[in-house]
């Protein structure tokens, strides 16, 4: 039975055949793919296509479960629980929505402005951005899925952990006063069947649209990383012996803008290479979970002091969790 | 009147838009059209998911792209 399972994993998620056939197509076209270009050009070609099969696969789906859960729904929901619940939940139902930390800030406004406490919030909104059911699946088609559900495990304890800390902290004061302000609106648009076809439909290319430079970009980064930077060189930086890799790992990404999607092939390439797998998890946390223009947007809604804790925890708990991944790396 | 199109100027906006101003010429209306793109602003009408459309200062829908005859119904 597992033989099956794993066929089915190995063909279905991790698409095997795709890179059988790739490697094939190049051989005819006379190029090699153990050397470094064509193992490169190997690389690209089929992470390209498996990422875009499986993201549009994915963004269906979960845009169709999505279209039941409306930001007013989740609002109703989160507004039904209180203490670490509600955290719990606003983080479980983080995964269900949008893939880009921008999408979060009218969300934001719209949920203080219902009067949900401020931790609620912020565990959606860190849970968001961070872990979705699509970047669980491509983790497990490019990882396993022992690191797939650890991410999200680790990825919910962050937004609940971080949520309830920035709750304690008593920081409704310092979000901006013209979120009170926004008028609340409750109505819910009833969807039928055709129009969450169409909704889920509109969403693979929009999203599409959206992140395909970035996962060309990402893809060709891990494709260079892949086959012409030395070993050495990568495990000089950020190899598993060197204390502070799991620190540069978050300091650069944090900045960065990219989605999940296109930085898997880097997270990729780097673990190849050596590099530990916390210090490439907690890579992927830093890009996906803050980014340079979702803290200008969110500087727009709360004040500094806010802005500066909740950076501060965000930041903190990807360090530790990229330390504890790599002191129990052996486990998986 | 004028038809607020809240959003970021996606191909859903574009859309609902154009379906806005082809339902205003069936009734017979004059219109504008106004694209509200600054995500405050959005918000400040209490919209959490885009496309929103407003007319005349009025939230008629939120989070859907309505067809030429659902918004002659709300005219």
């Amino acid at each position: 039975m597992s033989g099956f399972f794993g066929w089915l994993n190995d063909q279905l998620l991790r698409m095997e055949w795709l890179s059988d056939l790739v490697a094939y197509l190049l051989a005819a076209t006379g190029l090699d793919v153990a050397t470094p270009i064509g193992s490169s050009i190997h690389f690209f070609v089929y992470d390209v296509i498996k990422i875009f099969i499986l993201l549009s696969v994915l963004i269906f789906a979960i845009s169709w479960v999505q279209s039941y859960f409306p930001p007013e729904r989740t609002r109703r929901i989160l507004g039904g629980y209180s203490g670490i619940g509600a955290n719990i939940v606003g983080a479980l139902l983080g995964t269900l929505t949008p893939f880009c930390s921008c999408s979060s800030i009218p969300l934001f406004i719209g949920f203080t402005a219902a009067g949900l406490p401020l931790g609620v919030t912020f565990s959606f909104l860190i849970s968001s951005p961070l872990v979705d059911l699509a970047s669980m699946i491509l983790i497990a088609s490019i990882f396993s899925w022992p690191i797939a559900l650890t991410y999200i495990g680790v990825g919910l304890v962050l937004a609940v952990a971080g949520g309830t800390l920035i709750g304690k902290a008593g920081m409704e004061n310092q979000v901006e006063s013209f979120v009170y302000t926004v008028p609340v609106h409750d109505g819910e648009a009833a969807l039928s069947r055709a129009e969450r076809f169409r909704y889920a439909r509109d969403q693979v290319t929009e999203i599409i649209h959206r992140v395909w430079p970035y996962i060309l970009v990402g893809v060709g980064v891990g494709a260079l990383i892949h086959n012409w930077i030395p070993e050495t060189t990568i495990t000089a930086l950020l190899g598993q012996d060197k204390w502070w890799s799991v620190l540069v790992a978050t300091v650069v990404g944090i900045p960065m803008y990219a989605d999940i999607f296109g930085t898997l092939p880097i997270a990729e390439a780097l673990v190849g290479k050596g590099v530990g797998l916390g210090t490439v998890l907690a890579f992927m946390m830093a890009v996906t979970a803050l980014s340079l223009p979702s803290i200008i947007m969110l500087k727009r809604v709360i004040k500094m002091p806010l802005l500066i804790l909740f950076l501060g925890i965000v930041t903190t708990g990807i360090i530790v969790i990229g330390y504890i991944f790599n002191s129990i790396t052996h486990l998986f | 009147m004028i038809i607020k199109i809240l959003g970021s100027g996606c191909k859903k906006c574009v859309t609902l838009g154009e379906n806005a101003l082809a339902a205003a010429k069936a009734a017979g209306k004059k219109a504008e059209i106004v694209e509200v793109t600054d995500f405050a602003q959005i918000a400040g009408y209490g919209v959490m998911s885009t496309p929103g459309l407003v007319i005349d200062e009025k939230l008629l829908s939120s989070g859907k792209v309505l067809t030429v005859q659902e918004i002659e119904r709300l005219l």
